[in-house]
């Protein structure tokens, strides 16, 4: 254990190089630590480096101060190259109090930076936290760098002349933090600031002490001599472009308003708050100037029903929630595959069953799109792999819903809807259209007239003279739509709703492989997994080894290519949330024997986890 | 838009079978709303049906508009949605008491409270007829069915209560045979810019037959039924001499002429009153005390879900620009990396 004391003076100190860097912020509920964490991200990307963050809060509100449950935070990886997921294992942890120590010293590797708060390590914090001694003091920390700084005392002293309570200086104990953070790493402060300026605009004296206390935290660390060195994270080499940070769920929501205005269509959100969806809700609501009509609806069940009426009408009916909502909206899914009606429903996955852990993520929901519903009722599913590619599927599957008049599904995860990464804005001009069509002529009309190629019937809005039609939920002659209890009717409809979603895969691009078509080892995935395989799939490939990698952005139907690429290699390895749905389906369509790594502890995989287990089933034949 | 040529009952009726059991009172529904349609002014294909499950759920079939067949109960939840993005259009809901008042109870009071501006007329039956005869939620307490050999145990549902409780801005009431009067109240739930809940009184001659025989007989029709005409005192009775009168907030039965009571005395009916006291008070006035009040209840104005949703488009829009992609995917915090 390394242990430092705190004096004063401006020693030199050397600057090491590094590739990439993972820091976790963590502190209770109330310490601001989604902040420090989203400013160190803007920062970093502004000194050039790729990186990708998650923040991880509990799902209490407010979890009674400095108790496990509180604990909230927020882990970000920076690096000089490609970054993939947030990282495995923080280099560094800085914890605001014993709760957030304890909760998070077992995701530490050895040798692991801790910059803990030493003022809250009182008795009765250690006490709430479950430590029967101070880990501070009595060598739990072996093995590690520790540097205890007394934050709140410092942040106070920092701030001994301003007009404001204990209490107040208190809240800017985390900007001391993060100045302290900027100085090890050698990043500016300007963007902070200016961001503070802008947050507390209305409040000066708030936002005088909180840039103080971010210059405080950054000279104590010029000053003391408790850090050896700092250390520098070199820019990565990114595309040029226009750039932003956005979560799963803001990219969802801005592909949604794009497709909107690629096709012409007014989108119609309706869905009831559940975690981790909501934010979609938030974000659309805010876009009424670009025709977005959000309705929050009294259950998920009206949310998905006033979203098919708002598709029944001519606009693009959207809904999402996460699995026990969409247990709710199952019967109605139904019906929107009975009226052949465009619609989007999304599942922003989390642990179940049940209430289970409603802020983490999990991938067990997909056997239930596939087969949760009564009767032969087949849909479309795709699924984004990082949180920029949700943009992408957005526009996708409202392009796939218009065109194949279906629902579709997409899901995304706990993980993907909040961990963040950079992202090339793209521009409009480089989007293409999506082409509508709303049937008009009387002549040869029939509600369920397929049209031969996509087998889509027309989309025919109320309100359209000579049309008048009636369809529901009872089963319709192929080409009228009137009601048919005709068996041999129901059985060509049962057929031609299944051939008509087959036919997607026409539309489906091919599948995007790192590495060779062939190979000993092929780690397929899907979802939210997609990072962690690519960083693994790169790093293997570097070890020699004959491993490529690929993630799925259609689950229903295959991209036409699957069956050949799998063929190709040796041994497939998925890697999957959940006890092995995407194995299962592979085995039923293709007989394929895959080996599945499944973690079901509401976590994202390691990088590490997939590398060792793919490097364990390569040495095993 | 106004048709050019006379519309007429044959412009709104379809051309599929209509499959109801003989005698069922729907039928009288659906030429009351096939009759009232062509009067509206409004053409056949701006006007859709929306409807859930159970005998009411196969009503949007015969009408010559659009028809939309809905699953148990979500009607008002499809309807909501295509109201507010298409408000133009002529927006009715058919449901019966299970569809609306046990599985769809939710959005039933969800769509009056937000006053979403559509037609909902209630099949009131008292029975589940298409699953063949179980009690319903407006079944009264200790009825025998197939599922309640020994008498139900519920309180009933008094549909009427439910609305207003929920703040429905338009409640009326009306009996499937009393035609004349319920192609009266259709009309004007037509008329009435806003949610509107016409409770319409409903025979399943298979399963619960004579559910109103007392409100439809000629011989007591007069005494259990009171029509509420609006700035008119509440006279009922065969000879027109009993009445209603308030004591405090309490509602008594009295005849005209007995112990010195005049006409004067009686409850003026206030269809438009705003107090949602006299409102609920009115839909208490339930038999075997009184006699059931049909006709309008309660009809006052006020601003439709539908009307404001567009009204904060189109004022966000005027206020900060119609949006493009552009400047959609540009609006947040943005680096440029050259």
């Amino acid at each position: 254990m390394v242990e430092t004391n705190v004096t004063t003076g401006a020693p030199e100190r050397p600057v090491h190089d590094v590739e990439s860097v993972v820091i976790r912020f963590a502190g209770d509920s109330g310490d601001g630590m989604q902040v420090t964490g989203t400013q160190f991200t803007t920062t970093s990307f502004m000194v050039g480096n790729d990186l990708s963050t998650l923040p991880d809060f509990p799902a209490e509100i407010r979890a009674p101060q400095g108790t496990l449950a509180g604990v909230s935070g927020f882990q970000l990886q920076f690096s000089s190259q490609p970054v993939h997921t947030p990282g495995d294992r923080p280099d560094v942890l800085v914890c605001m109090n014993p709760a957030a120590l304890k909760v998070n010293m077992k995701d530490l590797p050895p040798g692991a930076i801790i910059i803990a708060n030493s003022d809250e390590f009182s008795d009765g914090n250690l006490r709430k936290a479950g430590f029967a001694g101070n880990p501070l003091e009595d060598g739990a920390l072996e093995g590690f760098q520790l540097f205890r700084v007394d934050v709140t005392r410092l942040t106070r002293q920092a701030l001994f002349e301003t007009e404001l309570s204990n209490r107040e200086k208190d809240r800017c104990k985390n900007f001391y933090a993060l100045g302290l953070l900027y100085w090890l790493y050698n990043r500016p402060l300007d963007a902070t600031v200016a961001w503070i300026g802008e947050k507390f605009g209305k409040k000066p004296e708030i936002a005088e002490a909180n840039v103080t206390a971010l210059h405080a935290g950054y000279h104590y660390g010029e000053t003391t001599e408790a850090f050896a060195a700092t250390y520098r994270v070199a820019p990565a080499t990114i595309a040029s472009g226009t750039y932003r940070n956005v979560t799963g769920n803001t990219a969802t929501a801005l592909g949604l308003v794009t497709a909107s205005q690629l096709s012409g269509l007014s989108i119609f959100y309706g869905s009831y708050p559940i975690t981790p969806a909501s934010d979609i809700l938030h974000d659309l609501s805010r876009y009424k100037n670009y025709g977005v009509v959000t309705f929050q609806a009294e259950d998920e069940i009206a949310g998905i029903c006033s979203a098919i009426g708002a598709s029944y009408g001519g606009s693009l009916g959207v809904t999402a929630t996460s699995g026990p909502g969409l247990a709710l909206k199952s019967e109605a899914m139904g019906m929107a595959v009975s009226m052949e009606l465009p619609l989007i429903v999304i599942d922003v996955m989390r642990a179940g069953p049940s209430t289970g852990l409603p802020t983490k993520p999990e991938q067990a929901d997909l056997l239930m799109v596939l087969f949760g519903r009564h009767g032969e009722c087949p849909m479309p599913v795709l699924a984004p792999g990082t949180p920029s590619e949700c943009f992408d599927i957005a526009i996708l599957a409202a392009r796939l819903a218009v065109r194949y008049m279906t629902p579709m599904v997409i899901l995304s995860d706990a993980f993907l809807a909040n961990s963040s990464e950079p992202w090339r804005v793209p521009a409009a001009a480089d989007l293409p259209p999506i082409e509508v069509e709303f049937r008009t002529d009387p002549e040869g009309f029939g509600a369920y007239r397929r049209d031969p190629e996509t087998l889509a019937r027309p989309w025919v809005k109320p309100g359209t003279p000579e049309l008048m039609h009636r369809v529901g939920g009872l089963e319709k002659d192929a080409v009228t739509g009137n009601v048919s209890y005709d068996p041999a009717n129901h059985e060509i409809m049962v057929h031609t709703r299944a051939e008509k979603i087959a036919r997607i895969a026409d539309a489906l691009p091919p599948l995007v492989v790192d590495g060779e078509r062939e190979g000993d080892l092929l780690i397929l995935g899907w979802g939210s997994t997609t990072g962690a395989i690519s960083k693994a799939v790169a790093t293997l490939r570097e070890e020699g080894l004959r491993v490529s990698g690929t993630h799925l952005i259609s689950l229903a139907p295959f991209q036409k290519d699957l069956g050949a690429l799998l063929a190709g290699f040796r041994r497939v390895l998925i890697p999957e949330l959940n006890t092995g749905h995407l194995r299962f389906l592979l085995r039923a369509t293709y007989g394929l024997e895959a080996t599945g790594l499944n973690k079901i502890q509401g976590r994202p995989l390691r990088v590490d986890e997939i590398a060792d287990a793919a490097r364990a089933l390569l040495v095993e034949n | 838009m106004v048709a050019e040529q006379k519309l007429t009952k044959k412009d709104f009726t379809s051309d599929q079978e209509v499959r109801w059991c003989p005698g069922c009172g729907d039928y009288a529904i659906l030429t009351a709303v096939q009759k009232t349609m062509p009067e509206l002014g409004i053409p056949p294909h701006n006007v859709v049906f929306f409807s859930g499950i159970g005998c009411s759920g196969r009503f949007p079939y015969y009408m010559n508009t659009y028809g939309f067949h809905g699953i148990h109960g979500r009607a008002p939840a499809f309807a909501t949605g295509l109201k507010m993005m298409r408000p133009e259009l002529s927006v009715w809901i058919v449901t019966g008491d299970g569809d609306s008042m046990s599985i769809g109870g939710n959005h039933f009071i969800h769509v009056l409270r937000r006053n979403v501006d559509v037609k909902i007329l209630m099949f009131n039956n008292r029975i589940y007829g298409l699953t063949k005869g179980q009690y319903s939620p407006t079944s009264e307490q200790g009825k025998k069915t197939r599922s309640t050999p020994y008498g139900s145990l519920d309180n009933p549902f008094n549909p009427v209560s439910v609305a207003l409780g929920a703040g429905a801005t338009f409640v009326a009431r009306a009996i499937d045979v009393e035609v004349t009067h319920l192609t009266e109240m259709v009309k004007a739930a037509a008329a009435h810019k806003g949610a509107a809940f016409v409770e319409i009184y409903q025979t399943c001659v298979v399963f619960n037959d004579g559910a109103f025989e007392n409100m439809t007989d000629r011989k007591s029709k007069h005494d259990t039924v009171l029509f509420l005409e609006h700035g008119k005192p509440m006279v009922f009775g065969k000879s027109r001499d009993k009445g209603i009168r308030l004591r405090g907030l309490t509602p008594e039965v009295v005849t005209i002429g007995e112990n010195g009571v005049t006409e004067a005395d009686l409850l003026v009916h206030d269809a438009y009153s705003n107090d949602p006291v006299y409102s609920f008070l009115l839909s208490q006035i339930l038999p075997p005390v009184f006699p059931t009040p049909v006709g309008i209840l309660r009809s006052v104005q006020l601003p439709t879900y539908d009307a404001l949703n567009r009204d904060q488009l189109e004022k966000t829009t005027a206020k900060v620009g119609r949006g493009d992609i552009d400047t959609l995917l540009r609006s947040g915090e943005l680096w440029t990396v050259s």
